[in-house]
């Protein structure tokens, strides 16, 4: 399966662990993850606003670069999924907004169009509707036996649930389902869907202590000795504000149980 | 810009339609951030219905939505208030000279392990 | 040529207000066949119907227009009229000037010139109009009544006093319904059992009464006074004529896992069991999902400890048919699914439950004895948080109800109340949007809550519920305090919206019955006649209509009945003419009009002709039941060789209206 791959700048550099997981997990599934030429920026957040039209722009190519390949744009960073895929549900919604898209489009140096056609995939979507997640059991070398792992979804992912059309908003099991197919056991805790506080850290890093940490000690009081994130931004929350358990990415646990966690090729 | 002109501009930009609010609440007693804002979730809702917008622009609230969309998933009448006040954080920040961050005051606010999105995400939410 | 007699009504300023009427009796006195044309304030008047009656015997008139109000308002009055004068009724049309015209345009001008364009197009059919005669067809003295719940129990019990006969189809093994689950009632605080069982066992002795519980409709066919339905009885196992309700079967079996439904899961029942003591019938029910003698043909205890011998292991569904004048649809409700509304944690903690959970969890015969447990441990709570519109006025979210369902309001103060009174160690808090408790000794009830019993009630909404180890953390608004609360709650009870019971939908296809988008029956007008259905012979009883609580359905149930009566003590029913009708000559017998027909009015028969050459030929045509036909037209658009046509509404009347109209 060949799909094209939005990482994102934060994968190119705080978060490379995130990005290096995912392709080796990616090449062991039988996934081709090809990266479109000179992507940009997603922008970190979706602005809800209807007259930020220029600020959404590297999302459209993005989109426009896998409709091209006939493909679907897959990412990894919830931030850019979340970005790119409300970009692409508004494009496809509110046509006031999508004339003005394709007002850019038509200046560009190759004029083309774009109404909405690319399937967006968050990686974790990809690994529950294209290749399974009985598949991916029966691919798992080392079964996380023994460990209890609490899924930290936060915003992004889930929300809003309109756009995203991701999982229950409320009782999601994408992850515990990725969590029981790598062999380990799901910890459900209601903190699960919380806020870990996002970009208010920048600013104000104690309100997003008090987010996080409501986040790991919900985790920790139901019992689980790992918190698995999908979020760079929410993995530094968490562990700046010193949870009391390691916060680690999905695909180093992905990695980890298909057994290809340390062949490091970059 | 008179305050009916911002009102006007905020409805248009968030898309958003106040009069379907029937005031339960749900927002506020949703919001993750609600102890650190001086206006909450459902003010914002019926003050720029009333076009009492000064208070709003000028208050910090405004910068401490988290957008993280649970007002928006679980309004029983599909009001999104999230979408309301970013519309009034964007009039805000648009004035001149308004710009809650600059760039210069960043490397201040760093650490060697803060992801590039905040950055990013921050200057989209508190500059023009 | 008919001598045609126009009448523009005023209708006081209703329609002159807009409408120059002078000027429209003027110009529609120089249409074709009009020998006469005049104006007046209030047509509808006794003084009115003078005018028209004089005007029918000193100009001879032939037919009459009456400009005015819509016909559903006034038609049939103005048809008795111009029958009063020996005119046939169907010598009368109407055209709308009030609701067509003067109310939806305001300047008098246009108002008068569309005013004038309707008058012409009346005229030019009235020109084209026959006598009609209708037909009459003869009464089924005896009623349906779908759904045994209180709503249908009431209008079964009315009809039954009054000396006809009445069957009431129960899709559950007992009658009683949802009512049979409560444990108190509002305002009075009676046991609901105290006052629901003795009408269960009324409606169960009753001579004019016969209960098919267990049972469904699947078919229904026919017309008001003639309908065939077609029930069928679900295999039960167990034979009614024989089973005695002494219970023993239902202690004796060994599959002791079946979900109680009656208590809605909470504890477990028998394979085969009788619902509750006080059942109608008493007769006890295998349920085939759990009984391992019909699943694997291996066990037999039932059989073998029954001593009446009434155990029947192969037993099958029955289908039983009968005929019926008329039918009462009292299908109920159910509280919506808690599923899209998980931000409560209903599915996430066994100690978030729904209202009607509560009622079971207080009931003397629920799983609890009547003492207030919490699910998840058997312990008392201590903080018991009331959630009110969990679901109702939800709208564009796309997973609740947009309407109030009305009842919660008033159920959450009876809880609040009962707990505080049973419990004086409890806090108990209402979330509400807003309190609305019209109603006799309502409020007063709901100001009891707050000041004798010291509820809590709290101005906003609960935002989450997060179960963390032994408590419930709940996250709400107190609007009126400007702060979020986090209260640890011991229970939390979810006031769920209602709706229609999901076989409503399917019923009302068969009844032909229309429905709102809520599913929910549409009554023929919404205020004047709000126990019928727009169906004839379909009448609407309890919350099948709409929300309701226990002392509107009953009031429903019995106006409902009222109607039936009125029905039924009719030996004949008069018929509609304007219905379908097939030239046979043009017919080529395509079955186009039999597949479009939505009441299976039209049916084919062979008939012989002579031929040209004195030969004679059989032929199949179409032939209209006028009885069973409804006068939709759907047949007579369908007709690809134009031998349909509607009589009152013949395609050639109503190319003449649009010719009129397009001149």
């Amino acid at each position: 399966m060949k799909v094209t791959y939005f990482p994102g700048c934060t994968l190119r550099n705080k978060a490379k662990d995130l990005d290096a997981y995912a392709r080796r997990s990616a090449l062991a599934l039988g996934i081709e993850l090809v990266e479109p030429d000179n992507w940009q920026c997603c922008g970190g957040v979706f602005t809800t606003s209807r007259d930020e039209v220029a600020t959404k722009l590297s999302s459209v190519r993005a989109l426009i670069a896998a409709r091209d390949r006939g493909e679907p744009l897959v990412s990894v960073c919830s931030a850019c999924h979340n970005v790119i895929k409300q970009t692409n549900y508004q494009i496809r919604t509110d046509s006031e907004f999508s004339q003005k898209v394709n007002c850019y489009l038509a200046q560009e140096a190759e004029p083309t169009e774009y109404h909405g056609e690319t399937e967006v995939y968050h990686f974790l979507e990809l690994l529950r509707d294209k290749v399974g997640f009985d598949k991916l059991k029966a691919s798992v070398k080392n079964p996380l036996t023994g460990r209890k792992i609490a899924a930290y979804y936060g915003c992004l992912l889930l929300r809003p649930s309109k756009a995203m059309q991701f999982d229950d908003p409320e009782n999601p099991k994408i992850i515990e389902d990725f969590i029981r197919a790598l062999g380990a056991e799901p910890v459900i805790y209601p903190a699960r869907n919380e806020c870990c506080g996002g970009y208010i850290a920048l600013e104000n890093s104690e309100n997003a202590a008090r987010r996080s940490n409501a986040v790991s000690q919900s985790a920790v009081l139901h019992g689980a000795d790992t918190i698995v994130t999908v979020c760079p931004l929410c993995r530094y929350n968490l562990v700046k504000s010193g949870s009391p358990i390691p916060v680690v990415y999905f695909t180093e646990l992905l990695a980890e149980a298909l057994g290809v966690k340390e062949d490091s090729d970059d | 810009m008179t305050d009916a002109m911002k009102k006007e501009q905020i409805l248009r930009m968030s898309g958003v339609n106040p009069l379907k609010c029937m005031r339960c609440g749900k927002c506020s007693a949703t919001c993750p951030n609600y102890d650190e804002m001086e206006y909450h979730p459902h003010q914002f809702v019926y003050m720029v219905e009333k076009g009492e917008l000064m208070p709003l622009l000028k208050s910090k609230s405004i910068y401490k939505c988290l957008t993280c969309f649970a007002c928006v998933d679980r309004c029983p009448r599909g009001v999104e208030p999230a979408k309301l006040i970013e519309a009034v954080r964007l009039v805000a920040t648009r004035e001149a000279g308004a710009n809650h961050m600059k760039p210069d005051d960043i490397p201040a606010l760093l650490d060697e392990d803060l992801p590039q999105q905040a950055i990013v995400s921050a200057l989209r939410k508190y500059t023009k | 040529m008919q001598r045609i007699g126009v009448f523009v009504c005023w209708c006081g300023t209703n329609i002159a207000g807009t409408v120059d009427v002078k000027a429209v009796a003027e110009a529609l006195s120089h249409e074709p066949g009009v020998v006469f044309s005049t104006d007046y304030q209030y047509m509808c008047s006794q003084a009115g119907q003078d005018i028209i009656k004089n005007a029918i015997h000193e100009h001879k008139l032939t037919g009459v227009v009456v400009c005015s109000c819509s016909p559903r308002m006034h038609e049939t009055t103005f048809r008795k009229t111009v029958a009063a004068a020996g005119l046939n009724p169907y010598m009368l049309e109407i055209a709308n000037i009030r609701e067509q015209c003067s109310w939806v345009h305001k300047e008098m001008p246009t108002g008068t010139a569309k005013a004038i364009i309707l008058g012409k197009a009346a005229v030019a059919k009235v020109n084209l109009n026959a006598p009609l005669t209708p037909g009459e067809t003869p009464v089924t003295k005896r009623a349906l009544v779908i759904g045994g719940g209180i709503a249908g129990i009431q209008t079964a019990l009315d009809i039954a006093d009054a000396g006809f006969k009445v069957d009431i189809v129960e899709k559950q093994p007992t009658i009683g319904g949802k009512m049979a689950q409560l444990d108190k009632t509002f305002p009075t605080l009676d046991c609901a059992a105290c006052i629901l069982t003795p009408k269960m066992v009324d409606a169960g002795q009753h001579e004019n009464i016969k209960i098919y519980s267990y049972s469904e409709v699947t078919d229904v066919k026919g017309f008001v006074g003639n309908f065939d339905v077609t029930i069928k009885k679900k295999a039960r196992y167990v034979r009614e004529d024989l089973c005695t309700g002494c219970g023993l079967c239902t202690e004796k079996c060994p599959q002791k896992k079946v979900p109680n439904e009656f208590n809605l899961g909470m504890d477990n029942r028998r394979a085969i069991y009788i619902p509750f003591a006080q059942a109608v019938p008493k007769i006890a029910t295998i349920d085939p999902n759990w009984c391992t003698m019909l699943k694997t043909g291996k066990c037999g205890v039932c059989s073998k400890v029954c001593t009446a011998g009434a155990i029947d292991y192969n037993a099958k569904d029955e289908y039983i048919e009968e005929k019926y004048g008329a039918i009462v649809v009292a299908t109920g409700y159910n509280p919506i699914s808690m599923d899209q509304f998980d931000e409560f944690a209903y599915s996430q903690s066994k100690d978030v439950i729904t209202s009607l959970e509560l009622e079971r969890l207080m009931n003397a015969a629920g799983p609890t004895g009547g003492t207030l447990l919490r699910p998840s441990d058997g312990e008392h709570p201590h903080t018991i948080v009331l959630v009110q519109c969990v679901g109702s006025r939800c709208s564009e979210c796309g997973k609740g109800k947009e309407y109030c369902s009305k009842i919660c309001c008033m159920y959450t103060a009876k809880h609040a109340m009962l707990i505080r009174d049973k419990y004086p160690d409890t806090e108990v808090y209402v979330f509400y949007i807003d309190v609305r408790t019209p109603g006799k000794n309502f409020d007063e009830f709901y100001r009891r809550a707050v000041e004798e019993y010291g509820v809590h009630y709290i101005k906003g909404m609960v935002g989450k519920v997060s179960p963390e180890g032994k408590k419930l953390k709940v996250q709400a608004s107190d609007l009126l305090d400007n702060k979020q609360l986090h209260i640890d709650a011991d229970l939390v009870v979810l006031a769920a919206a209602i709706e229609p019971d999901k076989s409503a939908r399917p019923l009302a296809t068969m009844l032909t019955a229309s429905m709102d988008t809520n599913d929910f029956f549409t009554e023929a007008h919404p205020k004047l006649r709000p126990v019928e259905s727009p169906t004839a012979g379909v009448f609407l009883s309890g919350t099948c209509q709409g929300p309701k609580d226990i002392p509107e359905t009953v009031s429903q149930a019995g106006a409902a009945a009222s109607k039936v009566i009125g029905l039924l003590v009719k030996d004949k029913l008069t018929g509609n003419p304007c219905v379908a009708h097939s030239d046979e000559l043009m017919c080529n017998g395509c079955s186009s009009c039999e597949k479009v027909c939505p009441y299976g009015a039209i049916t084919y028969i062979d008939k012989e002709f002579r031929m040209p050459d004195r030969t004679t030929r059989i032929r199949r045509v179409a032939s209209v039941n006028p009885a069973v036909c409804q006068g939709c037209g759907a047949c007579t658009v369908a007709c690809p060789s134009g031998a349909m046509d509607l009589m009152g509404f013949k395609n050639s009347q109503i190319m003449a209206e649009v010719d009129a109209i397009c001149k």
